[in-house]
């Protein structure tokens, strides 16, 4: 008996290091964690990114800014029309041109559709990351009918590509307004149950709360925006400080929490959904009436210099940076992708909590993985 | 703070640094000695306080090898441009900004991995995304050839 207890505790000196992921329900994707741990408790984290590099940076440099748009659709595929969204207003910010409102307003509307859709998702993945799988039927069926209204106006149901340089591909379908009415007060009756089902159950209060801590001047170094970063204090919302598009005419909160820890994570990203149902109530029903493109020259080319766009996608900060030499191929194009950032925060956020706190810790981050790799 | 009072604020710490305005942001141009110390001032300065770097970008210019720096104070809302040119073309190096800003730490990883530029007193100058023992060569340079590229 002496000896095993002995045995035990050279054990539990011991550092351990484990791989989790690249193939692992937890991570949403292919990233791999080196996990250093000690018994149970996690040393140090290291994330391993890149088994879906694509190399879209070096692919831009060969296409035209239109179809640039497609890749961007393809890096964070929630976000996918927040993220067309900054390429054309690059384009139409460098060339001075003015879209016309109609345009302003449905890029709004459909980039607040698809946050809710991305937040639904990443609420009933949560909960199942966590062990309680009903969620999963829940975000499911409510972000259906929202795949339905893109699936009518734009297309597609996921990777729309609506927008392009100057305006919309097409007008918005007739059923569109009256849709987006009738799933507003839809959901406004289904996301109380998103509190009742799982914000105050006892077991995601015991897995999140006081869990993965993260400062504010963390945040702030680390770069960690969107929901993720206004857990912890951080007023990174461009929307609200560098307003695009409609934002500068509708009324909303920057949901701001203070404790930065897991559970205010997933509080914000709740609460956010909240907004952008607020966001689209005041839009649909005054979308000005106007073409739906400003006029383009089919051959784009910006003038030489370097230009940046900053939105706010469902994970945070979206940045393009481009570098023209006034071809109409840019000479160098970067993407800012939020999650990557994010990610880098990880190990501050982890370590010295269970390993089974950094399932709920990167669950609350919501990565998404080819938005990391690029 | 507006641009002037910027140029003005900037300026009183070194009267020779390059300040253009672009069309988006204030550029400054620092040379890669004086690039810690400058990214030192930025952020500790109560008046400037840069902050937040919310993006890194490596660059290769055909003139030299160049990093961009966007930054942004929280405090003041205030942007601006940070630009530094490699010294050498054949071995490109710059000082780190790591410990300045720690969501530097991957991006400049980043940079190290398609561009090739190695930051000095980088705690961890690894590639990040392309495989560390067999990748040979930096696939965002312009004379970056591989066979598998396919051109149209």
């Amino acid at each position: 008996m002496e000896d095993l207890i002995l045995d035990n505790n050279t054990i539990q000196e011991e550092e351990y290091i484990i791989n989790m992921g690249p193939q692992h329900p937890s991570t949403h994707g292919v990233l791999r964690f080196k996990v250093s741990l000690q018994g149970e408790t996690v040393l140090n984290v290291q994330p391993h990114c890149g088994y879906i590099h694509r190399g879209i940076e070096k692919m831009c440099e060969k296409l035209t800014y239109q179809q640039i748009i497609h890749l961007t659709d393809r890096m964070d595929y929630l976000s996918a029309h927040i993220n067309n969204e900054a390429v054309c207003l690059l384009v139409e910010n460098a060339l001075q041109i003015e879209v016309p409102e109609r345009v302003k307003y449905i890029r709004t509307i459909l980039s607040e559709l698809t946050r809710l859709a991305s937040h639904q998702l990443w609420w009933c993945a949560f909960g199942m990351d966590l062990g309680a799988l009903t969620t999963y039927f829940y975000g499911l069926r409510d972000r259906e009918p929202i795949l339905d209204i893109f699936e009518e106006t734009t297309g597609a149901r996921l990777l729309q590509s609506f927008n392009t340089p100057g305006g919309l591909m097409n007008d918005i379908h007739p059923n569109f307004i009256k849709r987006v009415k009738d799933y507003i007060v839809y959901f406004r009756k289904k996301l109380p149950e998103y509190d009742e089902l799982l914000t105050g159950n006892v077991i995601l209060q015991e897995r999140t709360n006081d869990v993965g801590f993260l400062t504010l001047e963390d945040a702030i170094s680390y770069g960690v925006t969107g929901p993720s970063g206004r857990a912890s204090g951080f007023a990174c919302d461009i929307r609200k400080h560098h307003p695009y598009s409609a934002y500068d005419k509708v009324d909303f909160k920057e949901i701001l929490y203070t404790k930065g820890d897991t559970f205010h994570r997933y509080k914000a990203r709740v609460e956010e959904m909240w907004e952008s149902l607020k966001i689209i109530e005041q839009l649909i029903d005054n979308i000005p009436d106007g073409d739906y493109t400003a006029k383009m020259k089919p051959i784009i080319k910006l003038p030489e210099g370097e230009y940046y766009q900053r939105v706010e996608a469902a994970r945070g900060e979206f940045g393009v940076y481009i570098l023209s030499k006034g071809e109409k191929y840019p000479y160098r194009a970067k993407f800012r992708s939020p999650n990557f950032s994010n990610l880098s925060a990880i190990n501050k956020m982890a370590a010295g909590y269970k390993i089974a706190d950094l399932v709920a810790i990167s669950g609350s981050l919501d990565l998404v993985i080819p938005d990391i790799d690029r | 703070m507006n641009n002037e009072h910027l140029i003005e604020k900037i300026r009183s710490f070194d009267s020779t640094i390059n300040i253009t305005q672009g069309p988006q942001y204030l550029t400054l141009d620092v040379a890669p000695e004086s690039l810690s110390k400058t990214a030192f001032m930025l952020k500790n300065n109560p008046d400037l306080s840069f902050d937040y770097l919310f993006c890194l970008t490596g660059n290769d210019l055909p003139d030299a090898y160049s990093v961009v720096y966007h930054l942004e104070s929280i405090k003041h809302r205030h942007c601006i441009v940070l630009t530094a040119k490699a010294a050498s073309r054949e071995n490109p190096v710059l000082d780190t900004v790591s410990n300045i800003w720690l969501t530097a730490d991957f991006h400049e990883r980043e940079v190290y991995d398609l561009i090739g530029i190695t930051f000095a007193n980088h705690p961890d100058m690894r590639r990040i995304f392309l495989d560390e023992e067999d990748w040979v060569g930096y696939p965002l340079r312009k004379d970056y050839t591989d066979n598998n590229i396919v051109s149209r």
